[in-house]
C-alpha cells in the first residue's frame, strides 16, 4: 500500500513537471517575443480576431460533436463529413445565384437560400447516417460504432469525390461581405468575420436556450442522463436521437457555408481536419457541454493564431506556423492534466449548474 | 461415383493443361542470341511492345497524374500504335505521391519482365522508392515531372543508373524564379512559403539562396501544413519584415488560401506574389479570385507549332486543356523511350523483337538535340535530360481569373 | 391454407427495391458504373461495372423472395421480380431525369456513357423499356437462386464468387504466375488488351469450382470433428503435422508468390506487426489508442538517423549519425519506443476513454508535425526525410529485397505473436483484460493501474517500433508524410475487423485491409470508398469481428439475444 502511494506521488510529480516545464517554455518564449518589440499592437489585436473567427467555426462544429456524444456517450467521426456535404452542395446554388446576379442584388435572401440547402443536406446526411449506420449498434460495445463512423468518414468523403469530383470549388464573393472595417487604426475586422462571429454565437445562443429551456431540451437532457429512465418516462428516444442528429447536422451546415464563405473553397476532403479540430474543442471545453464546446472552440482557434508566434517566436524557432497543430495539442495535454474533465466539464445535463 | 467423378475430372483439367501447352508450339530457328550485359526483352511476333507508367492517378495529386498520362497516351497515338510492326501496350500503376506508393508500383512493374520501358513517377518521394526498383531489373525509367536535385547528383543515394527525366532539375526553376524577382522585377527583399512538401521544401529553398546569393535579402522562411486554411496569421507574421515579394511554390487548396488572404493583411497590400508550378493549374485563379491578378507563376513554359498541334489532338481526345504543365514533358519522355527502342531493337525475320537492355540504357542516355516540345532535349550522363530552356514565368490577369487557360508567358530567361 | 400463412407483402418488396435501386443510382453517380464499365470480367461479355448493378438487382431480388416465407414459389419469384423492378425503376428514372436536365453541372459521373451503359446504348426511350425488363428478370432469378435448396445454392454462389474473385485478380495471376505458366493458361484469359477471363476460361473456373464443392459438400467434412473423433495420440500426430505444414507454406511462401506479392505479404506483415501491438493496448488492456502511429515513426526515425549513410550539412542530409548497422539500430529503435511509450503513458494515466482517443491522437500529430518541421530539420531530416537507411544483414544475406525481407517480417511477427500469446494468459494479461473490463474493480481487487497501464503502452510501443523500425528499413527513406493518422485508423481498424483481443484476429484483419486495398491497387479513386463502405458493413453484420476472440463472441451474442428488440431483430437480419 505505502509502495503504491509513493509510486502514485511519483508520477504526480512527473506530470507536474511536464505540466510547469510546457508552462515555463511558453512564458519565457512570450516574454522574449514581447521583449523583441516586433510585433506592435496592431499585430496582437489582427492574430486574436483570426484565432476568434476561426475558433467560432470549429465551435460550431463542436457543438455537433458534443450534442451527439452527451446523448450517445458516441464519437462521431463522421460529423466532419456532414459539415463538408452541406457546404459542398450549397455550393451550386450559390455558384448559380451569384452567375445569375441574384445574390449580388439580393444578398440577404441568396445567401439565406445557400444556408437552407446546405442545412437541409447536412441534415439529410446525419439523418440516413444515424438510421444506417448508428441505430442499429446502439447496444454495441464502444468500439464498434466508433469503426463505423470511422467508415462512414471515408465512404461519404469519397462519395462525395464521386459525385461532384475531385477538384476545388471556389465559392462566390459576395459583395457585401467584402472590406473590413477599422477602429482606431489598432483594430481592423473584416465583414465576414464579424458575419461569421455574430452567426456563430447567435446559433450557440439559440441552442442553449433550447436545450436549457425548452420540453425538447429538457428531453435532451434525461435521454443523455439515463436513456432507459426516460424511455420509462414516455419520451421517445429514438425520436429525440434524431431530433438530435438533426440539430447538430443543422449547425454543421451553417457553419460549412460560414466556413467556405471564410476560405471561399470547396472540397471534398474539406471535413476532415475541421473535424477533427472541432472534435479536439470538444473535448477541450468538457465533451457533451454546450458552453464548454463554444470555449473550447474559441480556446483552440486562439491558440493556433496567436501561440506559435507568441509562444516559440521569441525562442527563435524557425517556422512557428508548422507547429501550430502541435501547440494546439499540448495545450489540449497541458489543459487535461490539470482539468482531466476539460475546461467546463462534461455531461450535457449537468452543464446547467 | 464420387471417385468416379474426380477421376474424369481430374482427366479433364490435366488434359486441358497439357493440350493448351502443346498448343502454341515455340518457334524453331531463333538465331539471336542475347549478349547484352543486363538482358534482353523478346517480344513474339505476335505480342507487343510492353512500356508502363508509374504515375499518380489517383488522390489529391491525380491533376498531375492524369495529364501525364494524357502525354503518354498521344505520344503512342503519333506512333499509330504502333513500333516496328508490334502494337504498343501501355499498363501503369498508382505510385501515388508518396514514398510508399511508389515502392509498391515499382516492385509491381519490375516483377513484370515484358515491360521494356517506365516512365514515371510523378513526385521525388515516389521516384526515390521505386527508381532503384525499376532500374534494378535492367528497365530504363523517365521521369517526366519529378523535379528534386538528388536524383540527378551522383554522390546522392538517390541517383540511380537507368533513371533519367525529362523534367527541369529543381535548381533550374528556383534559379529561374530568382534571377526573375531580383533582376526583372527589381525587388531586394523576400519571404517564402513552403508546405511541407520536399518538392516546395526543396523549392524556397533554392530561390532563397539565389535570391542571397544575387545580393537579395531574405526576411522569412516561413512554413505552412497541408490541411490548413487559416494563413493570415502566418502572413502577418511575414508583414512584419516587409517582403517585396513572397515566394510559395505550394499547391492546391493552400496555395489558393495564400494568395487570396494575403491581400487582406495589412501591410503586404502590395506586395508582389509569386507561386510555381504546383499551382500551374487551371482551377487556380479562379480559387484565388481578384488577388490573383497581377501574380506571377514560374512554370513550364512549352510553346510552338508542335506544341498547339498537341493541344489540338488533347482537346479532341480528351476535352478541355490538360490538367497541369508536364504532359508536354510526358510526352517527350515517352518519345525518347520509344526512339530509343526503335534505334536498338534486333529484328528477326519472323518479326520477333529483341531488346537488349543496357543498349537501350545507353541509346537514351545518348539522346542529343532531339527535337521535343520542351525544346532541344539532350541527356547528360546524370540523367537530366532538360535544361531548364522551357521554363518561362507567368503573369496572371483579369482573363485567367475569368476562365482563360493557359496564361501567356511573360517572361522567359 | 397456404395462402393465410403466406404474408404477400407489395409494399415489403417495393420498399427493398428502393433501397436497393437508390444503392445502384448511388454507384452509378459516383462513378464506379462508368469506370468498372471498362474493366472486364469475362473479357468482351459482361464489364465489372456492369456486374455491379446486376448483383445489386439479384441481391435485391433474393432479399424479396426470403422475406417471402412460407408463400407459394410463384408469389416469390414475383415478390423477387418486383424489387428487381422497382430498383431498375430507380435506375430508369435517373436515365430520363438526365436526358431532361443537365445533371453532369453537379454531378461530373452523369455522363452519356453512363446513360449509354445503362440503356444498353439503346436511345432513352427503349433502353429505359428494356432496363425495367432486366430489372425484373434479374429479380426473378435472385427469387429463383433463393428458392434453390440450400446446397446447390450453395455451389453456384461459391462458384459465382470465384469466377468473379479470378477475374477481378487476373493481372495478379499472371504476374504470380510468371511469363511461362501463363503462357500456358492464356486461353483462360482475354487476348488483346482485354482484361478478365476468356469465355472458356469463366466456364471452367465455373465447372471446375462447382463440381468441387458439390462434392466437398456432399461429403459434409467438418475437420475440427473430424480431429476431436480420433485418439490422442493420433490428434496430437495432425496437430503437429499441420504445424510443420503452415510452418513449411509460411517458409516457402515468398517463392510461391514471387516479388511482388511478397512485397505485398511483408506490408501485410508490418501491420500484423503494428496490430498485434495495438491489439495489446486496445484488444487487451482497453486503452484506446488513436495516436499509435506515434511509435511507429519513432521507431522508423531511430533506424534512420542512426544508421544512414547521408550526413552532411547540404540540402537533403542531416547533420549527425552514429552510423550504426541495422542489428545495432533495431534494440535501439524499439527501445526508444518503449521509451515513448512510457513518458506519453504518464500523463494519460487518468484519463478515460474519449479524452484517452483524443490526446493520443493528439501526440501521433504532434509527431508527425515534429518530424516535419523546419526545426528540427538538421537533425531528422525535416521534410525531405532521410535517405540511405541501412539494411539488415546475416552474412551476406541481406534483406534488401522484398523476397528476403519477408523473413525478417516474418520473425518479427512470430515474436510479437509469441509473446502476445504468452501474455494473454499470464498474470499481467489477466491483469489488463480486468482493467478493460472495469478499472475501478480491477484497482479494487488489488491490480496496479499504473503499473499495468505503462505495462500495456511500452508493450504496444515495442511492437510498433519494431514495425516502424523494419519499414525504415524496407523503404531506403523515410518521410514525415508516411506517419499519417490514417496509419493508426488503419491499424485500429484492423484490429476490430479482425475480432479485438484475438491474436489470428490481427492476422485476419491485416489481410483483408492492408492486403485487399494492396491488391486492388488498379481501382485506386474508389479504393477508400469500398474500404469504408467495408468497414460500416462489417460492424453492422458482424460486429465481434472476422475471428472473434471465444468469450467476446459469446459476450456479444448473449447482449444481442438479451438486448433490446432493435439490435437483435437486425444482427438475425444480417447473419441469416
Amino acid at each position: 500500500m505505502r509502495r503504491a502511494l509513493e509510486r502514485i506521488s511519483l508520477i504526480d510529480v512527473f506530470m507536474w513537471i511536464v505540466g510547469g516545464s510546457i508552462i515555463g517554455i511558453v512564458l519565457v518564449g512570450s516574454v522574449a517575443t514581447i521583449r523583441s518589440g516586433q510585433y506592435s499592437i496592431r499585430h496582437w489585436s489582427d492574430f486574436l480576431i483570426f484565432g476568434v473567427a476561426q475558433g467560432s467555426v470549429y465551435a460550431l462544429i463542436a457543438l455537433g460533436y458534443t450534442l451527439v456524444y452527451g446523448i450517445l456517450r458516441m464519437i462521431n467521426f463522421a460529423h466532419g463529413e456532414v459539415f463538408m456535404s452541406g457546404a459542398y452542395t450549397a455550393f451550386f446554388v450559390a455558384d448559380a445565384l451569384s452567375k445569375s446576379g441574384f445574390l449580388g442584388q439580393n444578398p440577404l435572401l441568396g445567401l439565406l437560400a445557400v444556408f437552407a440547402v446546405s442545412m437541409a443536406t447536412s441534415v439529410t446526411v446525419a439523418v440516413i447516417l444515424e438510421r444506417v449506420a448508428y441505430r442499429p449498434l446502439r447496444r454495441a460495445p464502444r468500439l464498434v460504432p466508433l469503426i463505423t463512423a470511422i467508415g462512414a468518414s471515408f465512404f461519404l468523403q469519397y462519395t462525395f469525390r464521386g459525385f461532384y469530383g475531385s477538384g476545388f470549388k471556389s465559392y462566390p464573393e459576395v459583395p457585401v461581405l467584402q472590406g473590413s472595417w477599422v477602429w482606431g487604426g489598432i483594430v481592423s475586422i473584416q465583414r465576414i468575420q464579424v458575419l461569421v462571429i455574430v452567426a456563430a454565437g447567435l446559433l450557440m445562443l439559440a441552442l442553449y436556450t433550447y436545450v436549457q429551456r425548452t420540453r425538447a431540451g429538457k428531453a435532451m437532457r434525461a435521454v443523455s442522463e439515463d436513456k432507459d429512465v426516460a424511455a420509462l418516462m414516455g419520451i421517445n428516444v429514438d425520436a429525440v436521437i434524431v431530433q438530435t442528429f438533426i440539430i447538430g447536422a443543422a449547425l454543421a451546415g451553417a457553419a460549412g457555408v460560414l466556413y467556405a464563405l471564410m476560405f471561399r473553397q470547396v472540397h471534398f476532403f474539406m471535413g476532415f481536419f475541421p473535424g477533427i479540430k472541432a472534435f479536439t474543442a470538444a473535448v477541450l471545453g468538457g465533451i457533451g457541454n454546450i458552453p464548454g464546446a463554444m470555449l473550447g472552440g474559441l480556446f483552440l482557434g486562439i491558440f493556433e493564431s496567436v501561440g506559435p508566434i507568441l509562444f516559440l517566436d521569441g525562442l527563435g524557432v524557425p517556422a512557428p506556423y508548422q507547429l501550430k497543430d502541435a501547440i494546439a495539442f499540448t495545450m489540449l495535454v497541458l489543459i487535461l492534466i490539470f482539468r482531466p474533465t476539460g475546461i467546463l466539464g462534461e455531461r450535457l445535463a449537468r452543464a446547467k449548474a | 461415383m464420387s471417385k468416379r467423378m474426380y477421376l474424369t475430372l481430374s482427366v479433364i483439367v490435366l488434359a486441358s493443361i497439357v493440350l493448351a501447352a502443346c498448343a502454341p508450339s515455340a518457334p524453331t530457328a531463333a538465331p539471336f542470341v542475347c549478349t547484352d550485359t543486363i538482358g534482353c526483352v523478346d517480344i513474339a511476333p505476335d505480342a507487343s511492345v510492353h512500356i508502363a507508367y508509374a504515375l499518380t492517378v489517383s488522390g489529391a495529386t491525380s491533376f498531375l497524374g492524369e495529364d501525364s498520362k494524357g502525354g503518354i497516351e498521344i505520344a503512342i497515338d503519333d506512333k499509330g500504335g504502333k513500333l516496328l510492326g508490334h502494337t504498343i501496350e501501355l499498363t501503369g500503376e498508382d505510385s501515388g505521391c508518396s514514398a510508399d506508393g511508389g515502392q509498391s508500383a515499382g516492385t509491381k512493374l519490375a516483377a513484370d519482365p515484358t515491360i521494356v520501358g517506365v516512365v514515371g513517377t510523378n513526385c521525388s518521394s515516389a521516384s526515390r522508392t521505386a527508381s532503384p526498383l525499376v532500374t534494378g531489373a535492367g528497365m530504363v525509367m523517365i521521369s517526366p515531372s519529378a523535379t528534386n536535385p538528388d536524383l540527378s547528383n551522383p554522390d546522392h543515394p538517390d541517383y540511380h543508373v537507368g533513371y533519367l527525366r525529362t523534367a527541369h532539375n529543381d535548381l533550374f526553376q528556383g534559379r529561374i524564379a530568382a534571377q526573375f524577382a531580383f533582376n526583372e522585377l527589381k525587388v531586394k527583399s523576400a519571404a517564402t512559403i513552403h508546405d511541407g512538401s520536399p518538392y516546395a521544401e526543396s523549392l524556397q529553398n533554392v530561390f532563397a539562396d539565389v535570391f542571397k546569393e544575387l545580393g537579395g535579402t531574405i526576411t522569412a522562411q516561413e512554413a505552412v501544413n497541408v490541411g490548413d486554411v487559416d494563413m493570415k496569421p502566418v502572413l502577418t507574421k511575414i508583414s512584419t519584415g516587409s517582403p517585396e515579394i513572397i515566394y510559395f511554390p505550394i499547391f492546391e487548396p493552400e496555395g489558393d488560401f495564400m494568395a487570396a488572404q494575403a491581400k487582406e493583411v495589412s501591410g503586404l497590400e502590395d506586395t508582389i506574389l509569386m507561386g510555381a508550378d504546383g499551382l500551374f493549374a487551371v482551377s487556380f485563379p479562379g480559387a484565388a479570385g481578384q488577388a490573383a491578378v497581377g501574380m506571377y507563376l514560374s512554370g513550364p513554359y512549352v510553346a510552338g507549332a508542335a506544341y498547339d498541334e498537341f493541344i489540338a489532338k488533347w482537346k479532341a481526345k480528351f476535352g478541355g486543356p490538360p490538367p497541369s504543365g508536364f504532359h508536354a514533358h510526358a510526352y517527350d519522355a515517352t518519345n525518347i523511350l520509344l526512339a530509343a527502342i526503335e534505334k536498338v531493337a534486333v529484328q528477326d525475320a519472323d518479326g520477333t523483337l529483341h531488346v537488349g537492355r543496357q543498349a537501350l540504357r545507353d541509346a537514351v542516355y545518348a539522346t542529343k538535340d532531339f527535337n521535343g516540345l520542351t525544346g532541344k532535349l539532350t541527356c547528360d550522363v546524370y540523367g537530366d535530360c532538360a535544361t531548364g530552356e522551357a521554363l518561362g514565368v507567368f503573369k496572371l490577369t483579369e482573363a485567367e481569373v475569368g476562365g482563360a487557360w493557359p496564361p501567356p508567358v511573360f517572361w522567359q530567361p | 391454407m397456404k395462402a393465410d400463412k403466406y404474408r404477400f407483402t407489395v409494399p415489403d418488396a417495393m420498399r427493398l427495391g428502393l433501397i436497393s435501386g437508390a444503392g445502384a443510382v448511388l454507384v452509378s453517380l459516383v462513378g464506379m458504373v462508368k469506370v468498372f464499365n471498362e474493366r472486364g470480367i469475362i473479357a468482351g461479355v459482361v464489364s465489372l461495372g456492369q456486374i455491379m448493378i446486376l448483383l445489386i438487382l439479384l441481391i435485391a431480388g433474393y432479399i424479396a423472395a426470403r422475406r417471402a416465407t412460407g408463400g407459394s414459389r410463384w408469389a416469390g419469384l414475383l415478390q423477387g421480380g418486383l424489387a428487381g423492378l422497382a430498383a431498375g425503376a430507380c435506375l430508369a428514372a435517373l436515365v430520363l431525369l438526365g436526358s431532361v436536365i443537365n445533371l453532369r453541372a453537379m454531378f461530373v459521373s452523369a455522363s452519356p456513357e453512363l446513360y449509354k451503359i445503362l440503356t444498353f446504348d439503346q436511345g432513352v426511350v427503349t433502353g429505359a423499356g428494356i432496363l425495367l425488363v432486366v430489372s425484373a428478370a434479374v429479380g426473378v432469378a435472385g427469387a429463383l437462386l433463393r428458392q434453390l435448396p440450400s446446397r446447390p445454392r450453395r455451389t453456384v454462389i461459391v462458384a459465382s464468387v470465384w469466377m468473379l474473385t479470378l477475374g477481378l485478380l487476373q493481372e495478379l495471376l499472371r504476374l504470380t504466375l510468371g511469363g511461362d505458366a501463363i503462357r500456358v493458361f492464356r486461353w483462360m484469359f482475354g487476348t488483346g488488351g482485354q482484361k478478365g477471363l476468356s469465355i472458356v476460361g469463366a466456364v471452367l473456373v465455373f465447372a471446375v469450382v462447382a463440381v468441387v464443392h458439390y462434392q466437398w459438400t456432399a461429403r459434409n467434412v467438418n475437420p475440427r470433428a473430424w480431429t476431436r473423433s480420433l485418439p490422442p495420440d493420433r490428434q496430437r500426430a495432425v496437430r503437429w503435422g499441420s504445424l510443420a505444414l503452415v510452418a513449411l507454406i509460411l517458409f516457402s511462401l515468398p517463392n510461391i508468390l514471387g516479388v511482388y506479392l511478397s512485397e505485398v505479404a511483408n506490408a501485410i506483415g508490418l501491420f500484423v506487426l503494428l496490430g498485434l501491438g495495438l491489439n495489446i493496448v486496445v484488444g487487451f488492456a482497453g486503452l484506446l489508442d488513436l495516436g499509435y502511429v506515434a511509435f511507429f515513426a519513432i521507431g522508423a526515425y531511430v533506424m534512420g538517423v542512426a544508421t544512414t549513410t547521408a550526413v552532411g550539412t547540404g540540402s537533403g542530409l542531416i547533420v549527425y549519425s552514429p552510423g550504426f548497422n541495422f542489428w545495432q539500430a533495431l534494440p535501439l529503435a524499439v527501445l526508444a519506443s518503449v521509451l515513448a511509450g512510457v513518458i506519453l503513458g504518464i500523463p494519460v494515466l487518468k484519463m478515460r476513454g474519449d479524452y484517452l482517443a483524443i490526446v493520443t491522437l493528439g501526440f501521433g500529430e504532434i509527431i508527425r508535425i515534429l518530424a516535419i518541421s523546419d526545426f528540427l530539420k538538421p537533425y531528422i531530416g525535416g521534410s525531405q526525410g532521410i535517405v540511405g537507411v541501412g539494411v539488415g544483414q546475416i552474412g551476406s544475406f541481406a534483406f534488401d529485397e522484398p523476397q528476403s525481407l519477408y523473413y525478417l517480417v516474418l520473425a518479427g511477427c512470430l515474436l510479437a505473436a509469441f509473446v502476445s500469446t504468452r501474455l494473454k494468459d499470464s498474470r499481467i494479461g489477466r491483469a489488463w483484460m480486468a482493467m478493460r473490463e472495469d478499472e475501478d474493480v480491477a484497482q479494487a481487487i488489488g491490480i496496479d493501474l499504473v503499473k499495468t497501464k505503462l505495462l500495456a503502452f511500452a508493450t504496444g510501443a515495442a511492437f510498433s517500433g519494431l514495425s516502424g523500425a523494419i519499414f525504415a528499413s524496407k523503404l531506403g527513406s523515410i518521410y514525415p508524410h508516411s506517419f499519417s493518422l490514417l496509419i493508426s485508423i488503419n491499424a485500429l481498424s484492423l484490429i476490430i475487423v479482425g475480432g479485438m483481443g484475438s491474436i489470428p484476429g490481427v492476422i485476419i484483419g491485416a489481410l483483408a485491409l492492408a492486403g485487399l486495398p494492396e491488391l486492388l491497387r488498379e481501382f485506386a479513386e474508389f479504393r477508400l470508398l469500398v474500404y469504408g463502405a467495408a468497414l460500416m458493413a462489417m460492424m453492422l453484420l458482424r460486429p465481434e469481428g472476422l475471428w472473434p476472440e471465444e468469450t467476446r463472441r459469446r459476450e456479444l451474442h448473449d447482449a444481442a439475444e438479451g438486448g433490446e428488440s432493435e439490435p437483435a431483430s437486425e444482427a438475425a437480419v444480417g447473419t441469416n
